[in-house]
């Protein structure tokens, strides 16, 4: 369980420094992007369209945040991670067509995510479901939001994040994935538990 | 008595459940805390705590994910406002969503669309239970999806019904793994029809964390689950650890023969639930938030900030 403090934009050498369970918090720039993000995301990599930022490097974060808006500023409220599961379908082709490195969220992702993770070098990492005001509090600016069409929790919001964190690395780029082990240390238990529970 | 008070009472419960967890939860996501022996698991818990706190300092919603709001709505039938409760209540939902502010949750589920201001059809959900008296007790919780969407229910094999319903309860939780935001809090309700077993389930979340059903036997099932839960290594947010669950409460319902109804609801680690009664003569005293400065209570109509 390694320390390590990074700024965007992450470097492969880096990214594959980390190990699952090492804790990480991220300084500089992060975007958001959920379901309809992520459909959107998927449109652009594969036309060849280039996104509204270049996001090599940088930071994807599951999360549709409470926002609002005062003296023409964009103040983030409550921005905690949303289920990652639901960008499973996506996340592969962004790592290899945008270049991402690290993806931000909770409950983890599945075995598509894990492979691209390994070839294109990048990691997961879990930051504490419905620690939101936390989340906000590490948020030091939003340095611009596009695709605002989508609806403020959908749009990607880019965040300019000091030492965000703490986040757990669950993915690695060395083919860990500390939610498939936790499930089969789990699996492992049930007899256990069942004989316990006299069945 | 003036008909805001309803409304008013229900803004300021709407308030309290987002931004301050109860006293109970609090205590026992300390205890987890302390007893978590898992290096990861333990961390998980510490920024949970750190973050109820901040949320109160800065009277900002624990989470993002306001949830969906349900009101359990004790109504004495010498209460004289009730006609207006209903009304009443979609009111302060629409002002809370404003001001605490709440993230408008409510979606259309024909077209999408979402109505921005937590309100439509069947919600806020209101579940009423009339009693004897002349008062209204509120209790408003607040739910979010992730802890929804793990929440099980199933029609058991009724010659094997208690055991059955032991594998359906860690079959559900070892399912639901990372995604309701352990450690959780269990609802489980079985007998009774498949509609009464869920709200059962779902009403078995109010109960006070650490106050076991009163019925010894039932007790024990839920001592014994707890142990199980917590014995399946799950851990805090499921990255491995003791405690992924703070509390197992259950309730039953006597059945048909040929049926065993079983439902298993989540809530995440942030049970949001604040509790007040509303007196004919006007007064409100707070149930689960009791300290007027720290929660800037408002006792008359119009000092809700609108």
């Amino acid at each position: 369980m390694a320390m390590y403090h990074l700024k965007t934009p992450l470097s492969d050498s880096e990214i594959r420094l980390l190990k699952v369970n090492d804790v990480l918090y991220i300084s500089g720039l992060v975007v958001t992007a959920r379901d309809q993000a992520h459909k959107r995301l998927l449109e652009h990599v594969k036309t060849g369209k280039p996104p509204p930022m270049d996001m090599s490097g940088l930071a994807i974060y599951h999360c549709g945040p409470v926002v609002k808006r005062e003296n023409e500023k964009w103040l983030v409220v409550a921005a905690g991670p949303t289920t990652s599961t639901r960008m499973e379908p996506f996340t592969a082709d962004l790592i290899r067509g945008l270049g991402v490195k690290l993806i931000i969220g909770k409950g983890g992702m599945g075995v598509k995510t894990t492979e691209a993770m390994s070839q294109y070098g990048a990691v997961y990492a879990s930051f504490t479901g419905g620690a939101a005001v936390l989340a906000a509090s590490l948020i030091k600016s939003v340095k611009g939001v596009e695709w605002l069409d989508l609806g403020v929790p959908e749009a990607l919001w880019v965040f300019e994040v000091e030492r965000f964190g703490p986040l757990i690395v669950a993915i690695d780029s060395h083919g860990r994935n500390l939610y498939m082990e936790v499930a089969n240390k789990v699996e492992a238990e049930r007899s256990q538990i069942y004989r316990k529970l006299g069945l | 008595m003036h008909v805001n008070l309803v409304e008013e009472t229900a803004c300021n419960l709407l308030k309290q459940a987002a931004v301050h967890l109860p006293e109970d939860v609090k205590k026992a996501l300390i205890r987890a805390y302390n007893s978590e022996e898992s290096e990861v698991g333990k961390s998980q818990l510490e920024a949970i705590l750190k973050n109820i706190e901040l949320a109160e300092e800065n009277q900002a919603p624990i989470c993002q994910d306001t949830g969906t709001i349900t009101f359990y709505i004790k109504a004495g039938s010498d209460f004289k406002m009730l006609r207006h409760v209903e009304e009443a209540l979609v009111t302060a939902v629409r002002r809370a969503t404003r001001h605490v502010p709440l993230r408008p949750n409510a979606i259309n589920p024909i077209n999408g669309r979402n109505s921005g201001d937590n309100t439509g059809r069947f919600s806020p959900q209101t579940i009423w239970e009339v009693v004897a008296g002349d008062f209204l007790e509120l209790t408003v919780m607040l739910k979010g999806g992730g802890s929804e969407n793990a929440s099980a229910l199933s029609t058991l094999l009724p010659s094997d019904g208690i055991k059955e319903l032991k594998k359906f309860v860690v079959e559900t939780v070892v399912r639901a793994g990372a995604q309701p935001c352990p450690p959780v809090i269990l609802g489980i309700a079985f007998g009774g029809n498949v509609d009464l077993t869920m709200k059962l389930a779902k009403k078995a979340l109010l109960r006070p964390l650490g106050k076991a059903n009163p019925d010894p036997e039932v007790a024990r099932l839920e001592a014994e689950l707890m142990d199980a839960v917590n014995s399946t290594g799950i851990g805090p947010m499921g990255l491995g650890g003791r405690i992924t669950t703070l509390g197992v409460h259950v309730d039953y319902a006597y059945r048909h023969p040929a049926t065993f109804p079983a439902a298993v609801a989540f809530s995440c680690w942030a049970l949001r639930r604040a509790s007040a009664r509303i007196n004919n003569d006007g007064s409100v005293e707070y149930l689960t938030h009791r300290d007027d400065e720290l929660y800037g209570h408002v006792s008359s109509e119009n000092t809700f900030i609108r």
